[in-house]
């Protein structure tokens, strides 16, 4: 790659491969995209130096706000600093637009089904969808069936994770509906974009996210049971060891509620939630909780749970408290029920689904197995039930004897399997070196709530691989992040 | 309030005063021992003493020299009274509570941690310690005049008000304490000069001198510095001070009879009835005044943190 020895130049597109896939920002032939044509600009015009500069500041920024994660590493908890790339990736707003509606309209089914599955089961008597997956799956909850919560909504925050292809467009790789992480990061990015990059802000018409949290607050009070103006809302996490710690405690400030942990919270024989406040008990409306259905309640789920509360089960099923999200509303968060969702689409909603999703090969179907069997290597292999990238395989990148344990796996366990082609993930620069900007490979996570009303948030979190032609994004696993720009494009 | 946030709040307030209080000690006593005269005797060891951790250094260390000290005061991550550890149970107490908080607050500390990890070495060696300690200072007293500025008086404010101040009285009596024994010892050795150089320290170290003098406008005094910051009602870092602030924030909190009682006891000697002139009298009445406080710091504990 040839480099640009003029320091007065800080980012040399014409030196950026933008040819290799799909790249968000500049076209194959070295033109910034419509709706990035500011921002690859005002690159441009910032010296070597001055690029540096705003990204010493950045990093500096991200470390003063406190911005980590947690990682668990040889037995011990680390704090790392969260990785924040400097330029921004930007999506056309009429593009967003367009991909908003299709979130909602797949969130919307999605609750639908979630709702069916625990009564009538109309979805499986009229064959749409094999009623199998429900009895073999993980994250059905029988204690959940006859439920009906407030509003009929289950899985009131989704994260859904987007990729685009070669093509261009976006398709949802998955659906994240137990207890999504994320959101934290994409304000905080926001917060420290605006910190360092003021004069982008001025000449472009960036859509602001900064209202999540009051969109977040609106969809919990609505579905509290008490009706009152000031429902009790509280914040449920694991505790300070979660890797999503610092989200759990950033939501709670920006909510104004309380953060609490299981041992804050009771459940007494009315069958109603408290906690323990110096004046006493007091009864909570509303618990966003952030902990795994399993550890919900050790009088139902896993007895030795001591990150629960023991009755929280029959105080939910009585009405007296919501549950956010609900539980069992991971039985649709699987990887086999993914591949159906466009058909509950047409089943529930009479449309068709806007956003497609990744070709899925299921396992355990037989003509689908033998295609993944003898294609392994070109595939990507998943298990239908982790989160995190965890378990997964990327056959290109992966050696002969990973190719051989998947076979076996999913030859032993189908079910908990699915394939998909190995995409050409799209790119996006990121700054590499002083003056020096790189594709690396990225996706997007939005967040759907959905309570009383469906919002989008407005845009979501972009999470991009660091390391040259990785496809991994975790942050867990040397991903690192960008801040996303819905950007209103000028008329010309 | 959450009865485990009332918790977090006043261990978040008392670390960040004993952050400020070590750095005010090592800050004075280098200064101290500059102006003493070389064969007093008092070492760098005073200053362990002074920080209430003898017991654990003396565990750990035979030579008592300077470099040990500081080091043991400043950065021993093992030491429950070191500035580090200070500091990591401010930002881990915050961490923890940081919706009750002014959200500033939060960046504040993130800051002040990374200063100090980063600069650390510079409080070791004299050269540049007063610098950095007077950072760190001024550092806390930014935090604690926006958390002043800007918090709502509710509960959480309560909880950090009795904390400041129990571990304020705390330091206080401290100080006291080390300048009376070390007063005891010139007298002794017949050295009445250096006590008053002590005394002068003592009152340094609290931040003291400028109102002292306005106040008792007499010379420098072991009786009367120790009188001053007994028993004065108005100065901040007097005992008698603190007691007021804590009976008026118990006042605002809900129960809490138990709590109030043991205060009443702390409050009632502070009223003209204490012998300055017995050294050894006043080390003992100071040394009941400790345990008072640590019977204090355990009925607060029952009253609001213990889950009911």
């Amino acid at each position: 790659m040839k480099r640009s020895k003029d320091s007065s130049i800080g980012i040399d597109w014409s030196a950026y491969p933008a040819d290799q896939f799909f790249d968000e920002m500049i076209t194959p032939k070295g033109n910034a995209r419509r709706a990035s044509r500011e921002v690859v600009r005002h690159f441009s015009g910032l010296s070597r130096e001055e690029l540096e500069q705003r990204r010493i500041a950045a990093e500096r920024t991200v470390r003063d706000m406190g911005v980590s994660f947690t990682v668990y590493s040889d037995g011990e908890n680390i704090d790392r600093v969260w990785p924040f790339d400097l330029i921004p990736r930007v999506i056309d707003a009429e593009e967003w637009q367009r991909t908003a509606e299709g979130l909602k309209q797949r969130v919307r089914a999605l609750n639908m089904f979630i709702n069916d599955v625990y009564h009538e089961q109309q979805i499986f008597a009229d064959g749409v969808v094999p009623s199998y997956l429900i009895k073999d799956s993980k994250n059905f909850r029988p204690e959940c069936v006859g439920i009906t919560p407030p509003e009929g909504v289950w899985a009131h925050i989704c994260g859904c994770d987007l990729v685009r292809d070669s093509d261009g467009k976006f398709y949802v790789l998955e659906d994240n509906l137990r207890v999504p992480s994320g959101v934290a990061y994409m304000l905080e990015n926001r917060e420290v974009s605006k910190r360092v990059l003021p004069e982008f802000f001025e000449s472009n018409s960036i859509l602001p996210v900064d209202n999540y949290p009051s969109m977040l607050w609106q969809t919990l009070a609505s579905v509290s049971p008490q009706k009152r103006r000031q429902p009790v809302i509280v914040i449920l996490t694991p505790g300070v060891y979660n890797s999503a710690y610092f989200e759990h405690a950033f939501l709670a400030q920006q909510l104004g509620v309380e953060l609490v942990e299981g041992a804050d919270l009771v459940v007494d024989d009315d069958d109603i939630v408290y906690m323990k406040t110096i004046d006493g008990l007091e009864r909570i409306d509303v618990i966003y909780r952030r902990i795994d259905d399993m550890f919900l309640d050790p009088e139902v789920f896993h007895e030795d749970s001591i990150l629960g509360v023991a009755g929280l089960m029959r105080a939910w099923k009585s009405g007296n408290v919501a549950i956010v999200n609900a539980p069992g509303a991971g039985v649709a968060d699987d990887k086999v029920v993914y591949a159906y969702v466009p058909q509950m689409i047409e089943y529930y909603l009479k449309e068709k689904a806007i956003l497609p999703n990744v070709k899925t090969w299921l396992c355990d179907v037989p003509e689908h197995l033998e295609y993944v069997l003898e294609n392994i290597e070109q595939l990507v292999v998943k298990p239908a039930n982790e989160s995190g990238g965890y378990g997964m395989m990327v056959g290109p990148h992966a050696s002969k004897k990973d190719h051989e344990a998947f076979r076996k796996l999913v030859t032993e366990n189908p079910r908990n399997y699915i394939a998909q082609p190995t995409l050409q993930l799209s790119t996006t620069p990121v700054i590499t070196g002083i003056g020096e900007a790189e594709p690396r490979h990225l996706d997007l996570r939005p967040f759907v709530l959905q309570g009383k009303e469906l919002q989008v948030t407005t845009g979501g979190l972009t999470r991009v691989a660091l390391k040259k032609g990785s496809l991994v994004v975790n942050s867990s696993q040397g991903g690192g992040s960008k801040d996303t720009w819905i950007v209103q494009r000028e008329k010309d | 309030m959450l009865s485990r946030v009332a918790e977090r709040v006043y261990w978040f307030s008392r670390y960040l005063e004993r952050v400020e209080s070590i750095a005010r000690l090592i800050q004075v006593y280098t200064s101290l021992l500059s102006d003493l005269p070389k064969d007093t005797g008092i070492s760098w060891h005073n200053l362990v003493l002074a920080s209430g951790s003898h017991a654990e250094f003396e565990r750990r260390f035979q030579v008592k020299d300077e470099k040990r000290v500081v080091r043991f005061l400043l950065e021993d991550q093992s030491n429950t009274s070191s500035l580090a550890f200070s500091l990591k149970m401010v930002r881990e107490n915050i961490r923890t509570s940081r919706d009750t908080l002014p959200p500033e607050s939060w960046e504040l500390i993130n800051e002040f941690q990374i200063f100090v990890s980063e600069n650390i070495q510079q409080g070791i060696n004299r050269r540049n310690r007063h610098e950095f300690l007077e950072q760190v200072i001024r550092t806390c007293q930014g935090i604690n005049g926006l958390i002043a500025d800007t918090m709502r008086r509710d509960g959480a404010w309560h909880f950090l008000r009795l904390g400041k101040n129990l571990e304020r009285a705390d330091m206080s009596l401290r100080t006291i304490e080390a300048g009376a024994s070390m007063s005891a010892e010139f007298a002794a050795a017949d050295m009445p000069e250096a006590a008053e150089v002590v005394w002068s320290s003592v009152l340094h170290t609290l931040d003291a001198m400028t109102p002292y003098k306005r106040t008792m406008r007499v010379a420098v005094s072991g009786e009367d510095a120790a009188a001053f910051l007994l028993e004065d009602a108005l100065f901040p870092r007097s005992v008698a001070c603190c007691v007021r602030q804590m009976q008026e924030s118990l006042d605002m909190l809900p129960d809490g009879v138990e709590v109030k009682k043991t205060l009443a006891k702390i409050a009632k000697p502070l009223g003209g009835k204490i012998d300055y002139v017995d050294l050894q009298k006043l080390l003992v009445f100071i040394d009941s005044m400790e345990l008072h406080f640590r019977s204090l710091h355990s009925a607060v504990d029952q009253a609001w943190f213990q889950p009911r």
